[in-house]
């Protein structure tokens, strides 16, 4: 376990989560994002504490994925894109003009919707990818295969046949191997776009058990649909808004059983209980 | 009644047959039209065939091996041409693949999406361009300007047996010819390049870009390998038209029945095609039958280069570890 434990999600005040878990592993303030002349995002506030799962949630097209793009620099790839504000992590900047985005996303991986593992390499090739893809040295590859496969629960399924092609696998597969993938560069903060969404409920409860897995030791913050995923997986959660034609708002954040049983904000009431979205 | 289940037999499927008689006239029509492209194929193979099998019972293997074009001792060889097709197009392969790869990277990797637009409409019309154009740019603009280039390399490079030069006339050379046949192949590769690259599926640019990468280790691991098989496809789609061009080569090589093995830079050379184009002309009856023979030869060789082709782009399934 870690030497600054999370704090217990009920003790802490749902209006900040931080409180009581030190310094946040990953913080934005203030931060608000264009595609081109539009805003979608508006002055989002939300710390991450180092070690915990936060889940973001909300209807479609409140700027979930987009705020989850913005924590590692994968929305500057996107033409026209802007932002203002700031994007902290362990404290720094990470749009500060002397950081390397390349260092950024391998301290703060992704894991997508969709699984993509690499069809043109085989299961080992796609764990070792980030390494080569970054030009990242690792020692004892073989064990970094095994550990990682291991953390993203695939071990015991490909053990065997680690050299096949990536394609064998099922949706399910494919999606814990990208996660192994992820994690074999060893990032700080985990981030999932909704990374069950494709999947059967069997693998996705798998990639949940590994996601609390996970938390115990990195940084998670996942988007998700599923309010009852969001309940399972997540020490905190953050409900995001979009009025329409308007940019999308935090309406509501705190420990993720605040949240979901006494919210504060009606809108969050109405959410969650699935009244609307 | 039951039916033993030892007993079931598989029924008879009837596939493709429609209840619906303009879908059956369609069917026959669309048939028809895939078989007259067999049988011309078919057609122009028995054709060259048979005037090439008394040619070769005739110069025996001298046909192939050897270097002369002597209608007065009835003495005929290709191989000078046909080496000089491989030549010219190995020079025209060395420019085209590069520029073409770095053109459709650029396009769309890089450029701003309207810049890509342009281009690519340029690449598309540089394709149409005919090539008798192409061969009169080589001869009465693009060969001088070569000429120059040759000479600065000779003068430089002159100690590398690649770019002597014994006559200090530089032009004619399959340097020449060897680029006027990059310029023509050029647009046909990087139209096909480009859209293999666009088709770059964008979730594994993601899962490259998070994996903290450049764009060159993008696309040497990921864009490259994914787009290999339509990549050398369109390669070899180019080589096709370097291998099968005539006029242009025709325009600006100095056709010489002796082989110039590599240089590149002595107004010497040839090729299969533009051999044709030069002696149809004023050819008597022996010498047409030579240059149709000579004909079957390059038909059967781009026939091997597309075979090859297709099976280095069946290989593609292949894994990279």
């Amino acid at each position: 376990m870690s030497s600054t434990p999370p704090a217990t999600p009920a003790a802490t005040p749902a209006s900040t989560p931080t409180a009581a878990g030190g310094s946040p592993a990953m913080q934005s303030r203030h931060l608000s994002v264009w595609f081109g002349k539009r805003k979608v995002l508006e002055d989002v506030n939300i710390s991450f504490p180092a070690n915990t799962c936060t889940a973001l949630i909300g209807p479609s097209g409140c700027g979930k994925s987009t705020y989850i793009r913005t924590l590692n620099r994968l929305h500057e790839l996107i033409p026209g894109a802007g932002l203002a504000g700031d994007v902290l992590h362990n404290g720094r900047d990470i749009y500060a003009r002397d950081v390397d985005p390349v260092t950024v996303r391998l301290a703060i991986g992704m894991v997508f919707q969709k699984p993509n593992p690499f069809p043109s390499m085989t299961i080992r090739g796609n764990v070792l990818s980030g390494l080569k893809l970054s030009g990242m040295k690792r020692p004892n590859h073989d064990e970094i295969v095994e550990d990682t496969l291991r953390k993203a629960g695939l071990w015991n399924e490909v053990k065997d046949r680690l050299s096949h092609a990536a394609g064998e696998l099922s949706g399910g597969q494919a999606q814990r191997l990208v996660i192994a993938r992820a994690l074999a560069v060893q990032p700080q903060v985990l981030l999932m776009d909704e990374p069950c969404s494709a999947l059967d409920p069997a693998s996705t409860l798998k990639i949940e058990e590994t996601i609390r897995e996970l938390a115990e030791s990195i940084t998670i913050i996942i988007v998700t649909h599923n309010m009852q995923q969001a309940t399972r997986v997540s020490d905190y959660t953050a409900f995001f808004l979009a009025a329409e034609n308007e940019p999308g708002i935090v309406v509501e954040q705190g420990a993720t059983t605040e949240i979901f049983s006494n919210p504060q904000d009606p809108r969050t009431l109405d959410y969650v209980n699935g009244r609307f979205g | 009644m039951t039916v033993a289940p030892q007993d079931l037999k598989p029924r008879a499927l009837v596939s493709g047959a429609s209840f619906n008689r303009g879908d059956r006239v369609f069917n026959r029509v669309i048939t028809l039209a895939a078989f007259t492209a067999l049988f011309v194929l078919a057609g122009i193979t028995v054709f060259l065939g048979y005037q090439f099998i008394p040619v070769v019972q005739e110069q025996g293997l001298f046909f192939f091996t050897g270097s002369a074009w002597d209608p007065a001792a009835g003495r005929y060889g290709i191989w000078a041409m046909v080496y000089g097709s491989i030549l010219l197009s190995v020079i025209a392969l060395i420019v085209a693949v590069p520029a073409s790869l770095l053109l459709s990277i650029f396009m769309v990797f890089l450029a701003p999406r309207r810049v890509s637009a342009v281009l690519t409409n340029l690449v598309d019309l540089m394709a149409a361009i005919p090539s008798i154009i192409l061969g009169l740019w080589g001869f009465w603009v693009f060969q001088q300007v070569a000429a120059d280039w040759s000479e600065l390399l000779n003068r430089y490079f002159g100690w590398i047996p690649l770019f002597q030069n014994s006559s200090g006339n530089f032009t004619g050379t399959p340097f020449i010819a060897g680029l006027v046949l990059a310029v023509m192949m050029i647009p046909i590769t990087t139209s096909v390049t480009r859209e293999v690259m666009a088709r770059t599926p964008p979730e594994l640019i993601n899962a490259a870009e998070s994996l903290g990468c450049s764009l060159y280790s993008m696309l040497r691991h990921v864009a490259l390998p994914f787009g290999r098989g339509g990549l050398i496809g369109g390669v070899m789609l180019g080589l096709g038209r370097a291998l099968g061009e005539t006029v242009a080569v025709f325009f600006v090589i100095k056709l010489v029945f002796d082989v110039n093995l590599f240089r590149i830079l002595e107004s010497e050379g040839g090729s299969v095609a533009s051999m044709i184009v030069a002696k149809f002309g004023e050819a008597n009856e022996q010498e047409l039958q030579v240059l149709l023979a000579a004909g079957f030869v390059l038909f059967v060789g781009t026939l091997i280069v597309n075979l090859i082709a297709n099976a280095i782009v069946g290989r593609t399934g292949r894994l990279s570890s």
